[in-house]
């Protein structure tokens, strides 16, 4: 593996994660899920039952090629996530969650100050925690300290496909992360995702893209290159770009 | 602190006609252009000029739908403990004039009810009780709900407008929601049709939600009864309130219940009928100007209808439900609250809906949420 994603000490060869929300069947969504090559699910407990034997959303994906990553959707504050991680662990799900902590059930923002607390909680309690939070620089530094395994800045609110809107706040998270920066909710097209990609986030995560299209399986192809594209032209190491014109013949060569 | 709201807070006050008039499909779709949807913007989605492009504004409801809620529609049904009623609402099934069979289910029989009921694949329940003072309590609802809370992972309540201290006990309980429809925003109107009883209080009604958001409630359904007001100023008042709720309770998920009167007890003819085609405004307005908030649409409504609204807007469906008390296990043996026009099987529903390309989710919510002890 050439280029693998590490999280936790796991390694992945995916820079690809993708949300099972939205979609029009479970099936559909395993067909997505297969296309786009990912490795890691995510998965919101709201949404499952483990108590009962045949959760058709649990079923769909194939736990001995993907990792199925428990999120905490619907939660709205630190004591909801952490009782809900719990349960899933109890469950016979593996100690990792995506921590997902909504207060406002309108716009699905992340809660900054209670997404801290539930992440030192949860990493006291032996749990891989991938944080979806504000695209705040200070904040990514201060989970990180927590212990959280990697960090998931959102780069527009959920559901809105607007794209990298949190651009410049991303880039600084980039620049200081020593965990891995997952962009998380709002990367509506592959150029996004590309986008994300190309200025050195480490992993994008896809979900309301691809269950709301017309033809998600062309998408979920489409996301795949769009994600392989950012990241080759992050490591191929682009020259600067300016918006003044530079000259391959300089007027001024002729000066001594 | 939280702030605590007086009854009658929201105001419905006056509709402004002259937008709801709108005869310019032109303006409405100046409105379908702008990013922020004020008031009055929602009057004019609201109005003939919109009616004019009802498939434009059908379409943009759509695409709005599917960003936010994606291709998933959640099922809930109703479990109906109590038809004894106080109220003399002309138009309803348990109005006190009505001499129907009538029954409030102890605690056993309810648990036998939700274990039927549970049987058919249904996670979020609706408890529906009518008003009557000294059957159905405060303290044994709360009882009830924490039963309940074990074999579902919501539960809801539609029941009569309770003081603060009761919204507590209910959330202290691990309820999930309250339902409670205006019946019609305009006063007047209100009170010809509610004129004697603890009905009769239209302010403390109108303040039930606020009181309930107030302690905390994670759902909070509001909604109109079709049929009884004129629709338009209706669902303007329904699309204020319903955005008021959403700004004082910002934690609480906002949703819109939309009961339309089709079969009535006889001698009450219903003065404003609404055509399907108004409810199908209705149902994109709201969407438009309410991105997120739920929409309900019950059993009242026929198959095709449910299923064609569904690519409007619709979030929730009831399915398999009956409108009497026992009526998951003994039907036919008391009286119904109104006649369901859509009566398949939960299954058949899920079925239907996965053939037009939606996901039918029966859980959708978790017992972790909300519970005040780990």
């Amino acid at each position: 593996m050439a280029d693998p994603l590490i999280i936790a000490g796991r390694t992945f060869e995916s820079r690809l994660l993708v949300g099972t929300g939205k979609f029009a069947s479970p099936q559909v969504m395993a067909q997505v899920l297969e296309l786009t090559r990912a490795e890691i699910v995510t998965v919101a407990l709201r949404r499952v039952d483990l108590d009962a034997p045949g959760d058709a959303l649990i079923d769909a994906i194939d736990k001995q090629r993907f990792l199925l990553l428990p999120n905490t959707s619907g939660a709205r504050d630190a004591a909801e996530a952490v009782r809900l991680a719990r349960i899933a662990r109890a469950g016979g799900l593996e100690p990792w969650v995506k921590l997902e902590i909504t207060p406002d059930p309108q716009s699905l923002l992340p809660d900054p100050v209670d997404t801290l607390l539930a992440t030192e909680q949860l990493v006291k309690d032996g749990f891989v925690v991938l944080p979806y939070m504000p695209a705040d620089p200070i904040l990514a530094k201060r989970l990180e300290e927590a212990g959280a395994a990697a960090v998931m800045p959102l780069g527009s609110p959920i559901g809105t496909g607007l794209g990298l809107r949190t651009r410049d706040q991303v880039e600084l998270i980039i620049d200081q992360a020593g965990v891995p920066v997952v962009v998380d909710a709002g990367i509506g097209l592959p150029s996004h995702a590309a986008e994300a990609m190309e200025i050195g986030a480490d992993a994008v995560l896809i979900n309301t893209a691809l269950a709301i299209a017309d033809d998600p399986m062309t998408m979920a192809r489409s996301f795949r290159f769009g994600v392989l594209a950012g990241r080759g032209a992050y490591l191929a190491g682009p020259g600067s770009t300016s918006r003044r014109a530079r000259a391959s013949s300089p007027l001024t060569g002729f000066l001594r | 602190m939280m702030p605590t709201p007086a009854d009658g807070d929201w105001v419905a006050g006056t509709p402004p006609e002259a937008l709801l008039s709108n005869e310019d499909a032109g303006r409405v779709r100046r409105v379908l252009a702008k990013r922020r949807k004020t008031v009055d913007d929602f009057a004019l989605l609201l109005s003939p000029g919109g009616e004019q492009i009802l498939e434009e504004l059908a379409q943009t409801a759509r695409q709005i739908t599917l960003g936010r809620f994606g291709r998933a529609v959640q099922l809930y049904a109703p479990l109906y403990l109590s038809n004894h009623c106080v109220g003399l609402c002309p138009y309803c099934g348990f109005s006190a004039k009505q001499s129907i069979g009538r029954r409030t289910l102890d605690v056993g029989e309810i648990e036998v009810e939700a274990m039927a009921l549970k049987e058919t694949g249904m996670s979020h329940v609706l408890l529906v009780a009518g008003e009557s003072p000294g059957r159905l309590d405060i303290p044994l609802l709360a009882d009830i709900v924490r039963r309940l809370k074990t074999m579902f992972c919501s539960v809801t309540l539609e029941i009569a407008p309770q003081d603060q201290p009761g919204y507590a006990q209910l959330v202290q309980a691990g309820a999930d929601g309250i339902t409670l429809y205006q019946e019609t925003y305009d006063e007047q109107r209100y009170h010809r049709f509610h004129h004697r009883g603890p009905k009769a209080d239209y302010a403390f009604r109108l303040g039930a939600l606020d009181r309930a958001g107030a302690v905390g409630m994670r759902c909070l359904t509001v909604g109109a009864l079709w049929g009884l007001s004129p629709w338009r100023s209706e669902a303007y008042h329904l699309g204020r309130h319903a955005r008021k709720l959403q700004h004082s309770w910002w934690k609480s998920q906002v949703s819109i219940g939309l009961p339309r009167l089709h079969s009535v007890p006889s001698g009450f003819d219903i003065p404003f009928p609404m055509a399907d085609r108004s409810l199908a405004q209705v149902i994109a307005a709201l969407r438009i100007f309410l991105p997120d908030a739920g929409l309900v649409l019950s059993t009242r409504e026929s198959p095709v209808l449910r299923e064609g609204l569904v690519h409007l807007g619709i979030t929730q469906l009831s399915a398999g439900s009956k409108t009497e008390p026992g009526g998951y296990t003994r039907a036919g043996q008391s009286g119904e609250q109104f006649p369901v026009t859509d009566d398949r099987s939960p299954a058949e529903v899920a079925s239907s809906l996965c053939a037009l390309g939606y996901d039918p989710v029966w859980k959708d919510w978790d017992p972790a949420f909300g519970r005040r002890q780990s």
